[in-house]
């Protein structure tokens, strides 16, 4: 049996669970071993499994997240379109300049009911090759892509439909044309807009929460995060290379930024946490797909039973309330 | 022997007379784009912009109070909120020790100045940022002392006038700071609704998610010439990029050129063209 050294990574640890579950199996279904030895190895193994999954759990940390958050293989938004509605339409385009593939956006039907759906996208639905992810710019948007999401939103309020945002992107695009074109501009249009918008908009952080890249698409009555996600003011490289000047601090940074879904919901950030499948939204798209309708529905159910009115106050008060300071 | 003889009775060494010591230390400064020596006290003068080639400099939050209002008469307010460690951030230094330090630094409490007053005879609030307090950087502070004066500003009838300097939201305070973009944004929803002017002023340096949230989004938006101005830092973008950026690149002309900002308005402009857009917006 392989020894655990007190401090081994988690992929390590996953990979040998698996080999163990996979060990457990092959023992139970032979029978050319005496059962008395047999039931002593399968009560060996299985300790064995409960101790590694408990160092598991306890070994997650915020850059354990991280990584988890920005798995090549969790459900991007187009996935979650897949399994959560019906009849999409896709809505391309800002009416400006151009459409920005690192947004999607679009009409959809989720449980019978109208809706618009605006979401980062980091690769293609049923392909996530490099040049998949370089098609959607690793989901950093450009102005354009801020610019459509409003006129989707604005679409979406003029026709009373509630908006669903789905967030996950490493951040806005660090570009030059970007800058041309008004970056920061596009981002704080949002901001001031989707603070009035009319109609429920529910918000849910699916992977990374890249900044204001991020926030551009996030302002809402209900923001929810999943379990493994993560939402900060900067990346944990980024702050690292800042604060440390060294980025290969980045694990000290996630640590000190707080940027998990539970320091989230304790900073009042984020209203409530959605539970991934065991081992990661990637493992198991359509139980996290099932999930996450759950919330929405939720949600959903609670705004509609406000008026407009008290739909708005409510938004407001939710950011208008964000922060911590004292009075001398 | 020699062809010349030291005549030790007559040196030739200076004399050490205090009154005739020239003291260059402290009265110089040399200009930042032109390299010309300048007087400090004729700088002062001249608002800190450089008399030869108009280059601007830094100027601090309250100079900056004092040239916008009238007869440079303000009452200050919220100057009693300062920050907690919400997260209990340590980098280098812990981070209530950073804040004890821009505090001892500058003399002020947080990285913006909030003030009522008049402008043109205009009734305003102007939050006026100290870049010297952490970059001047965004947290709760900021954000809570920005969100009050533009609720008091509604609640008396003022135009708002932002006059950011900032490196964008404070890493310290994490995800908190980051959504103060939000909370500023949805508050100036609001004066927006009852029509009251917002002037944005960009000086030297706004980024990050300063620029990306009540910077650009004045009724009117205008900032000092020379003044870097973007989303993401230079640095940060050579880096994405591999490549070296543009000479004026995310400088206020550049921006003027792109169409983010009303007007380039030199620093001894700035009181008289902020007096005109209130008379537009408020009379």
């Amino acid at each position: 049996m392989i020894e655990i050294k007190p401090e081994v990574d988690r992929n390590q640890l996953e990979a040998e669970l698996q080999k163990l579950e996979q060990q457990l199996l092959e023992l139970s279904t032979k029978h050319n071993i005496p059962i008395s030895e047999l039931d002593k190895r399968l009560q060996e193994l299985r300790r064995r499994v409960e101790q590694l999954q408990e160092q598991i759990k306890s070994q997650v940390t915020p850059m354990d997240r991280v990584r988890n958050a920005r798995h090549p293989d969790r459900p991007y938004t187009l996935d979650y379109i897949k399994l959560l509605c019906e009849d999409f339409q896709e809505l391309a385009g800002d009416r400006r300049y151009g459409n920005d593939p690192a947004i999607v956006c679009g009409m959809a039907k989720f449980r019978k009911r109208p809706v618009i759906i605006v979401g980062h996208q980091k690769a293609n639905l049923n392909s996530r090759k490099t040049e998949d992810r370089k098609m959607r710019n690793f989901g950093m948007p450009k102005p354009e892509g801020y610019r459509k999401a409003l006129r989707v939103m604005k679409l979406a309020e003029k026709f009373n439909r509630a908006i669903i945002t789905f967030i996950d992107t490493p951040g806005a695009y660090p570009g030059i044309d970007a800058e041309e074109r008004g970056q920061a501009e596009a981002i704080a249009r949002n901001l001031i807009e989707m603070a009035r918008i009319s109609v429920p908009i529910v918000v849910i952080v699916t992977g990374e929460g890249g900044s204001g890249g991020a926030l551009a698409i996030g302002v809402g009555d209900v923001i929810y995060i999943l379990e493994n996600a993560i939402y900060s003011v900067i990346s944990p490289e980024g702050c690292a290379a800042i604060l440390w000047k060294d980025a290969a601090k980045a694990e000290l940074a996630a640590q000190s930024m707080k940027l998990t879904a539970s320091e989230l919901k304790e900073l009042g950030i984020v209203d409530d946490i959605i539970p991934e499948p065991k081992g990661g939204a990637h493992l198991d798209h359509k139980q996290t797909a099932e999930t996450v309708a759950e919330y929405i529905d939720k949600a959903l159910k609670f705004l509609d039973s406000l008026s407009v009115q008290e739909r708005l106050l409510r938004r407001y008060e939710k950011f208008r309330k964000i922060g911590s300071f004292e009075l001398l | 022997m020699a062809w010349f003889k030291r005549n030790k009775e007559k040196s030739i060494a200076p004399e050490q007379n205090e009154e005739k010591v020239v003291k260059t230390e402290g009265v110089f400064t040399k200009c930042l784009q032109c390299s010309q020596m300048l007087f400090k006290r004729q700088l002062e003068e001249n608002l800190q912009v450089c008399p030869k080639c108009n280059y601007h400099f830094k100027l601090d939050a309250r100079s900056r109070l004092k040239l916008l209002f009238d007869n440079s008469e303000y009452e200050e307010i919220d100057q009693n909120i300062v920050s907690t460690d919400p997260l209990g951030f340590v980098d280098s230094k812990p981070y209530p020790e950073r804040l004890k330090k821009a505090r001892e630094a500058t003399g002020e409490n947080e990285a913006v100045i909030s003030a009522r007053g008049s402008l043109g005879g205009h009734k305003v609030i102007i939050c006026s940022m100290v870049y010297d307090f952490i970059g001047g950087s965004m947290g709760s502070v900021v954000g809570e002392k920005i969100a009050r004066a533009i609720e008091a500003a509604i609640n008396e009838r003022r135009a708002l006038i932002i006059v950011s300097a900032s490196g964008g939201a404070r890493m310290m305070e994490g995800a908190l700071s980051l959504m103060q973009m939000a909370k500023i944004s949805a508050a100036l929803a609001r004066l927006d609704e009852v029509r009251l002017p917002y002037i944005s002023i960009l000086t030297d340096p706004t980024t990050g998610g300063v620029t990306a949230s009540y910077a650009m989004l004045g009724d009117i938006n205008i900032a000092e010439p020379g003044a870097l101005i973007g989303f993401a830092g230079p640095r940060v973008i050579e880096q994405t990029i591999r490549q070296k950026l543009p000479q004026g690149f995310q400088r206020s002309e550049f921006l003027l050129e792109h169409g983010m900002l009303d007007a380039v308005v030199e620093r001894k402009q700035l009181r008289n063209y902020c007096i005109k857009a209130l008379d537009f917006m408020m009379s």
